[in-house]
């Protein structure tokens, strides 16, 4: 069911380098515009520093990144969160001391405006800011289900729900590539269900392009449009689910081959 | 034109001019310098196993010093005294870990480190309350007279307790260096530095391991402060003095221990350097309040990690 | 009960994010104000007012600055009383060479001098967090200290080194130096607290203050959400030496009524920092508790014992000061990291209850 449409990101020949170990050899894919792409791969395949190199955390010294068009090999967090990225993480990054809505809030962060002196005294666009980016939050917060916990310090919230908060946070910033890293991760049965609940009505409803790592295959292949197996930082295979199942690369590297 | 001379070339005319001068100088220097690096290494050995900030170190170094001097008053032979000073120091991180780190275990180190800011408050306050506030001269029989040392260019005038105050540091950083390296002991305390959980689960018992450090880190201050004191002499100036051990470590490196010696030693040696051929000519003096600080801050932008400490990397 | 949370709804997000959703907590908030700015002046002993209002009202503006960079932006600062003395030196400065210019402007000008201090200071936060940025606070401390001792500019030359406060006047009044009156110095410093305030729970709850708070929180995170980090610390920075500014200035000009610096060492660096921690970290009203509680125990201890007919020495008495101070330290960071405010809430929440355990 590929939906094809243009191509939002595209990676070339990305090679990443701790000192002497290579996290990602010569790793090309593009991710087109509303769909669900899976990065999958055993542990230390660099799944991960993929999703690190594409949102500006790591430099990779090789290779580009094109971007809604715009080519780049570096960039700051901070500056691909204004261009539309925004993500969540395989351990919950939230700011535990604050509440749930103010998590949320910091999502909107980008799209405000207000001076300094306008936020000290809460008038003009301070205040109008405040209110109109809160209506925007509440509808992210209605859309995850997370209404009863606005005001709760997220440092209190269970596993699950900060998952969610998190992917609230995400997506109050209203990205156009929204990269989820592990995000049933830890999760229960019923936790995993209503995250891909989320996760599919977030790509149909708001339309958000989303590239995911998951190592519940059953969730990868029933959520992503096309996947992209990486293994000891190389590009094993790519394709549609059932493309890469079939693949004796991707066989061979999940269960083990014998050298003989 | 004339500043720029002060400045730039008639500091170092006046060094090769009267070489005996800045050798006095660099020697007075030194011997401060020997005295932060003690401190620092308090520092050091605690944030090495336990990645705390120990604020209270300096006053521990008083506090020491205090308990050892106050019990040589009562009579005390000033062997047995340094036992039960020791005593008191092991029973002091016992406390210590019982009452403050053990139910602040996993917290930010900011407020660790702003509990040890409560210890140095309190400790100051109870030493004070048990020995009272007055100078204390220490007299553990170090020789302390002049000697004179015929150098080609001049004779130079050296404290021989300055001298003994090196030795000892020297000893005590060659010793602490073998026990981090080769007891069963000091690799548990270096594991867990690394990562408390992880050494846990492989078995070293977190429990005392944090007493053994601090009591190792109690020893330490007593032997700084003995020296301390004997120079001169145990007083509530010393904790202020010890605040130096900081930038200290900005400049050695937290997790090193020769980074602690040597960054005392560069503080000391630069500050009465700097003080004499240009704080005083050309600033009015008393820049030693803030030279360290100030050489500490310099080094935050440019190499934060001191010049022998870790790199620090930061993983998502 | 007349005090209730229950049924007060709230049919907007404009109210919603009012500053005291409660219609009650708001009126009893404008009555204290009404109260402090009428009834005080009325009804308050001289002593009262000028040995313990005032010092500790200025101080609360000493800790709300401090609190906005260690509460709420995570930055320990041991260099507050460094950035007092910025503004008390640079008011007096300001006051005595532009004489035109009224008092009310003077002393927020100094304590935008203090601010760009700050952001030089807290530029080494850049690439470093926690204690190591205590150490740059440190230099701050000692650096500036021995600058405004040692260079005569700052004090016009002056002899002593420690010039009075120049006598200002606003709308009349003299508000500073010795011969100002105990009603209109405490009025003057009275509003400065009360803007100062409001504008700090302004920030909390604005766009900075979530940047502050998710810089503190973890400040990766906050990179990846948009948070620029060096500009959202330095804005701390500016802000938090803006408040500890206009507090040295104040203290200067209206309490002390003289430039000196044995008032901004260190230990006024620790106080500030004492307050902060028992008031409550990253709280305003924890800010007032903390300065009341931390100005007021010596004064109790000083006092206590002579109302139970005993005598203590006044040394063994700042031996006690100094062990309780540790000990408060400790616990509050052990036990209620939140300070007073935090408990404030509870006995509240506990009220509401009562008599009924849940």
């Amino acid at each position: 069911m590929t939906r094809p449409g243009d191509i939002l990101l595209s990676v070339k020949d990305i090679s990443l380098r701790f000192g002497g170990v290579r996290a990602l050899t010569d790793v090309s894919f593009d991710i087109h515009e509303g769909e669900i792409f899976a990065i999958i791969g055993p542990n230390g395949a660099g799944k991960s520093s993929m999703l690190n190199c594409i949102n500006g955390f790591y430099h990779p010294q090789e290779g580009t990144i094109t971007f809604k068009g715009a080519q780049r090999r570096q960039m700051r967090p901070h500056e691909a969160a204004a261009q539309g990225i925004s993500r969540t993480f395989q351990n919950i990054a939230l700011f535990k001391g604050m509440t749930t809505l103010e998590n949320v809030m910091t999502g909107r962060m980008l799209k405000m405006r207000a001076s300094l002196a306008e936020q000290a005294l809460y008038i003009g666009r301070g205040r109008r800011e405040e209110i109109e980016h809160r209506e925007k939050v509440e509808e992210v917060i209605d859309f995850l289900e997370i209404q009863s916990i606005r005001k709760t310090p997220v440092g209190r919230l269970p596993y699950g729900l900060q998952k969610r908060v998190e992917l609230a946070r995400a997506l109050a910033a209203e990205p156009e590539l929204l990269l989820l890293d592990e995000p049933m991760a830890g999760m229960n049965v019923e936790e995993k269900e209503d995250m891909c609940r989320f996760v599919l009505s977030t790509n149909h409803e708001l339309g958000t392009t989303i590239a995911l790592i998951e190592h519940d295959m059953g969730v990868v292949m029933d959520l992503s449009d096309r996947v992209v197996v990486l293994d000891y930082g190389k590009k094993l295979a790519e394709g549609t689910p059932d493309e890469v199942r079939g693949n004796q690369d991707v066989i061979d590297a999940y269960l083990g081959v014998s050298h003989d | 034109m004339e500043t720029l001379y002060l400045i730039f070339i008639d500091p170092f005319v006046q060094m090769v001019v009267e070489p005996a001068f800045l050798v006095e100088v660099l020697i007075g220097g030194l011997t401060s310098g020997v005295m932060y690096s003690l401190v620092a290494l308090g520092f050091v050995l605690i944030f090495k196993a336990s990645g705390i900030f120990n604020f209270a170190q300096g006053i521990f170094v008083l506090f020491a010093a205090l308990n050892f001097v106050g019990l040589m008053d009562l009579g005390v032979h000033p062997i047995l005294a340094f036992v039960i000073t020791i005593g008191i120091m092991t029973a002091l991180a016992f406390v210590v870990d019982r009452l403050v780190l053990r139910p602040l275990v996993n917290q930010d180190p900011i407020i660790l480190f702003m509990a040890t800011i409560g210890i140095a408050f309190f400790l100051e306050g109870f030493g004070e309350t048990l020995w009272g506030g007055d100078v204390r001269p220490v007299r553990v029989g170090i020789p302390d007279e002049a000697l004179f040392w015929e150098a080609g260019f001049g004779e130079i005038l050296v404290q021989s307790a300055d001298l003994f105050a090196g030795v000892i540091a020297a000893f005590l950083v060659t010793t602490l260096a073998l026990f981090f390296h080769f007891t069963p002991v000091g690799r548990a305390l270096r594991a867990v530095a690394d990562d408390h959980q992880a050494a846990l689960s492989v078995g070293i018992p977190l429990n005392n391991i944090w007493v053994i450090v601090w009591a190792v880190a109690g020893f330490v201050a007593l032997a700084a402060g003995i020296m301390w004191g004997a120079k001169l002499g145990v007083q509530f100036a010393l904790s202020t003095i010890a605040l130096k051990a900081l930038p200290v470590l900005i400049l050695g490196g937290f997790t090193s221990i020769p980074g602690a010696i040597i960054g005392g030693l560069i503080v000391g040696a630069g500050e009465k350097v700097f003080e004499n051929y240009w704080g005083v000519p050309l600033l009015e003096g008393a820049t030693e309040d803030w030279f360290a600080y100030i050489v500490a801050m310099i080094f935050l932008f440019f190499r934060p990690q001191g010049l022998f400490g870790e790199k620090i990397i930061e993983r998502v | 009960m007349l005090y209730r949370e229950a049924g007060q709804f709230k049919t907007s997000y404009s109210a919603d994010q009012a500053m005291l959703t409660i219609p009650l907590d708001r009126w009893f908030v404008f009555a204290l104000a009404a109260f402090a700015i009428v009834g005080v002046p009325l009804l308050a002993s001289e002593y009262l007012m000028v040995s313990i209002l005032l010092p500790v009202l200025i101080l609360s503006i000493a800790a709300l600055g401090l609190n906005i960079l260690t509460g709420y932006c995570g930055q320990l600062s041991l260099g507050t009383g460094a950035f007092m003395a910025a503004g008390a030196y640079l008011a007096y400065k300001i006051a005595t060479n532009i004489t035109w210019l009224p008092i009310w402007v003077v002393i927020p000008l100094a304590g935008l001098c203090a601010a760009a201090i700050g952001i030089a200071f807290g530029l080494p936060s850049l690439r470093i967090k926690g204690f190591y940025l205590a150490v740059a606070t440190l230099a701050a401390q000692f650096f500036l200290l021995w600058l405004f001792v040692k260079v005569p500019w700052f004090v016009n030359d002056s002899i002593s080194g420690v010039p009075p406060a120049p006598p200002r006047t606003v709308f009349g009044f003299q508000v500073t130096g010795a011969a100002a009156g105990d009603e209109a110095k405490y009025l003057f410093v009275l509003a400065f607290v009360i803007a100062l305030a409001w504008i700090a729970r302004n920030l909390a709850r604005s766009r900075i203050g979530r940047s502050w708070m998710a810089i503190r929180d973890m400040d990766i995170a906050a990179e990846l959400v948009g948070i620029r980090p060096l500009p959202t610390k330095l804005s701390a920075f500016a802000i938090s030496s803006f408040y500890c500014g206009v507090a040295g200035a104040l203290w200067a000009m209206c309490y002390i009524n003289s430039v000196e610096p044995t008032a901004f060492d260190i230990n006024r660096s620790f106080q500030v920092l004492f307050m902060v921690i028992v008031g409550g970290l990253g709280s305003v009203l924890g800010s007032f508790l903390g300065a009341a509680f931390i100005f007021l125990l010596p004064i109790f201890l000083n006092s206590a014992p002579g109302w139970f007919g005993y005598s203590v020495a006044s040394d063994t008495i700042t031996h006690i000061e100094f062990m309780l101070f540790g000990v408060l330290i400790i616990f509050f960071l052990i036990v209620e990291p939140h300070g007073l405010a935090r408990l404030w809430q509870i006995a509240k929440e506990k009220l509401r209850l009562w008599p009924f355990p849940y």
